[in-house]
């Protein structure tokens, strides 16, 4: 078992599909960028923030939590066996702060000044936190991937001929890089862990400052603390996820056995968070808000079953020991914390002024498709060129014979 | 619904306050550099007839598009309630009188620059500020356009620039700086006809606004809405008439940004708990690492080998 290249053929039809959906949001990205936000999104001065925000950014980041999970898991506990996991997670975390940077882009109205909060600081904002620590930790992770760029590519450099000359540059660069990596890894690598709490609890700060504007079921003093626990819950279902479906569409044997594992130990995560949910609920006695029973209630009611349904099959041996069972319970805690951070910063904000309710608009739910659906293609991309996936050597050495047999077919 | 939300909220905020106790050392930062001289405006909702000179002389102002001042004596305006928005830093919305149907109730909207602003503590890059004259500002030069100083502010005052791509602007009232700075009054306040608008010293002005209401206690409720509100306001109001009915949101008396400053300053606390958690982390690295080496040589030999050199 060694991570490779991924060899399989990069069109299928469901690449297709997802390269449709990219265009199309990247068409209403082009009028965002030339006419501004009115023209594409629903947004207006009583909701300042929409889906962008609740999607792209907000349940962006707590989706890649798997990058600190497993960080912490593989590499800080030693854990060696989940080591096979370490590094999907890895690239999903990179490409998926990104991503998260690439919508702030989108949605901050000053795109051009992105930068600006490198150099002016503001220690009393949440979200100014959040930008430095992300910014941060997206560096982070770029650093801890050089290591898999190095192996790909050590005694490997071969530039097309005019540029041949620099191989041996080259070559010595990621050789020195390498040497010093090693050494100096385990710095980054806790870096990024105690980035991660910092900035996922402090997401959770965000809409404190919001108050009364949004509603008493998720406006709690203990936000940051509900965010960081639904993160950290988050992380290994969506590892299981993602290597099942890597699994399925590259034709590799799931890796049923670690996933297994991590799947056992996703119960007790969710419980804990279910925990201090349900418990914050009744200290504030906010239940009576449920009872209601209107639109928001639902919303609330459906999140927590998502989680609460998710805790109970994860209980369940049967469940985590079959592919099927892990994978929709991990779709489940998914679902669940996708729903909650759309609950806290779209559905739970409630101003006083309000008169027509926001709902996304074609364009900006357009967006955000085509950017997940960017990100799909761009991890398929990489797991091909760099050594992200474990396979069985066996099976490698089986299609690479396939390939070059039918490469050598076609020459005929 | 809406009062049972705010009785709630007191309840969240108190929670708050004992989680808050972590940092509660370093939220002061506003109140020092207000001066005893800051500025509070009086907006007497007796004495406004609902003129909108004030709007006018806003846009005028601020290089605002404006039609003529004479368009503005048109009624039909007050049909619908307005906000203020990207070309209106202030607008008038006209309300029943209880009491005498013949005379509705005029109340001005605009920034009611906070003593203790939530958009100040909220935006990213610190582009607004809380001047020692108590007024709130907006620098242009600085701002990201983030719009999160509009989800924090509680009066859903900074509106933001949809339909510009480049250079969108936050717009809200700014007390008229420019003005003030050359010696002149506020626009609104130098026009208005009937002098329902109070420009003075804050203390000054509540100090005046107390007497009219002991004064005309029969026209006017208890309250000067703006004094305590959310940790006290510029901008204060009387009127004879509940506030909420006049939509001015009911907020407790504690500062919007004090929970979350304090969470946030908690979290950071001079970067001990950051540091402290590395540490941990770090022992923690080193401590399982001999202990795992062993099981794992026996348990799982295969994943160690990072298959480097393997050429097929």
């Amino acid at each position: 078992m060694i991570p490779w290249p991924v060899k399989y053929r990069f069109f299928t039809p469901g690449v297709i599909i997802l390269i449709i959906i990219a265009l199309n949001g990247l068409a209403f990205l082009a009028v965002r960028f030339f006419s501004g936000l009115g023209a594409v999104t629903n947004l207006d001065n009583n909701t300042p923030w929409g889906l962008w925000i609740g999607v792209d950014v907000a349940a962006g980041v707590a989706l890649a939590a798997g990058g600190f999970t497993s960080a912490a898991l593989g590499h800080i506990m030693h854990r060696e066996h989940y080591h096979a996991i370490v590094r999907p997670a890895l690239l999903t975390a990179m490409l998926g702060y990104t991503f998260v940077a690439f919508a702030v882009c989108v949605d901050i109205g000053r795109f051009y000044y992105i930068w600006h909060p490198l150099i002016m600081w503001n220690g009393n904002s949440a979200l100014f936190e959040v930008g430095i620590c992300v910014m941060i930790y997206m560096t982070v992770l770029y650093i801890e991937f050089l290591p898999i760029v190095t192996e790909r590519f050590m005694g490997r450099v071969d530039l097309p001929e005019f540029l041949s000359f620099l191989n041996k540059p080259i070559d010595k660069v990621l050789r020195y890089l390498d040497s010093r990596l090693k050494l100096t890894m385990f710095v980054f690598i806790i870096a990024g862990v105690v980035l991660s709490t910092l900035h996922q609890s402090s997401l959770g700060t965000l809409m404190v400052i919001a108050g009364q504007k949004m509603h008493p079921l998720w406006q709690t003093p203990v936000l940051p603390l509900l965010f960081l626990l639904s993160a950290i819950a988050v992380g290994f279902p969506m590892i299981i996820f993602e290597s099942l479906i890597a699994s399925r569409s590259f034709k590799i044997k799931p890796e049923m056995k670690i996933l297994s594992r991590l799947g056992a130990m996703v119960a007790p995560i969710v419980g804990i968070y279910l925990a201090v949910k349900i418990g914050d609920i009744f200290i504030r006695e906010t239940f009576k808000y449920i009872l209601i029973f209107d639109a928001t209630a639902w919303m609330f009611i459906a999140e927590m079953s998502l989680f609460i349904i998710a805790f109970i099959l994860f209980l369940s041996k049967k469940i985590t020991n079959s592919p099927l069972g892990l994978f929709s319970a991990s779709l489940l805690v998914i679902a669940g914390v996708m729903l909650n951070r759309v609950n806290n910063f779209i559905v739970a904000y409630k101003p006083f002024f309000n008169p027509s309710a926001y709902f996304p608009s074609f364009g900006e739910i357009s967006v955000t498709l085509g950017c997940i659906a960017l990100l799909v293609l761009v991890y398929r991309t990489v797991v091909m060129i760099f050594p992200v996936i474990t396979q069985e050597r066996k099976d490698l050495v089986k299609k690479i014979i396939e390939i070059e047999n039918s490469r050598a077919g076609s020459f005929k | 619904m809406k009062n049972l939300n705010r009785r709630d909220f007191f309840k969240t905020a108190a929670l708050g306050a004992t989680i808050a106790t972590l940092g509660a050392s370093s939220v002061k930062g506003a109140e020092k550099i207000l001066s005893e001289n800051r500025i509070g405006i009086l907006v007497d909702t007796d004495v406004c007839v609902g003129c909108r000179h004030c709007e006018w002389a806003c846009r005028t102002a601020h290089n605002l598009p404006t039609p003529d001042l004479e368009t503005y004596s048109d009624n039909s305006v007050f049909i619908e309630y307005r906000r203020p928005d990207a070309t209106a830093l202030t607008v008038v919305n006209e309300f029943e009188n209880d009491n005498n149907s013949l005379l509705p109730i005029y109340v001005k909207t605009q920034c009611m620059h906070c003593e203790r602003p939530a958009c100040v503590s909220a935006c990213i890059v610190g582009a607004l500020t809380k001047g020692e004259d108590g007024s709130v500002i907006w620098d242009t030069n600085k701002c990201i356009g983030c719009r999160y100083c509009m989800v924090a502010c509680q009066f859903q005052i900074p509106t933001y620039d949809y339909d510009r791509s480049i250079d969108p602007q936050i717009r809200k009232c700014d007390l008229c700086h420019d003005r003030r700075t050359s010696g002149k009054l506020p626009a609104c306040v130098e026009i208005c006809p009937n002098e329902a608008l109070l420009f003075g010293k804050r203390s000054e002005v509540l100090r005046v606004a107390k007497n009219r209401i002991k004064r005309k206690s029969d026209v006017y409720i208890d309250h000067i809405y703006g004094e305590q509100e959310i940790g006290g306001t510029s901008w204060m109001y009387i009127a004879g008439k509940n506030f909420e009915k006049l939509k001015l949101p009911p907020l407790g008396n504690s500062p919007a940004p004090g929970i979350s400053e304090s969470i946030q300053h908690g979290i950071f606390a001079y970067f001990v708990p950051p540091v402290t958690l590395y540490a941990l982390l770090g022992t923690m690295m080193w401590l399982t690492k001999r202990r795992n080496k062993d099981n794992d040589d026996n348990e799982n030999v295969d994943v160690k080998k990072d298959g480097k050199g393997e050429k097929s």
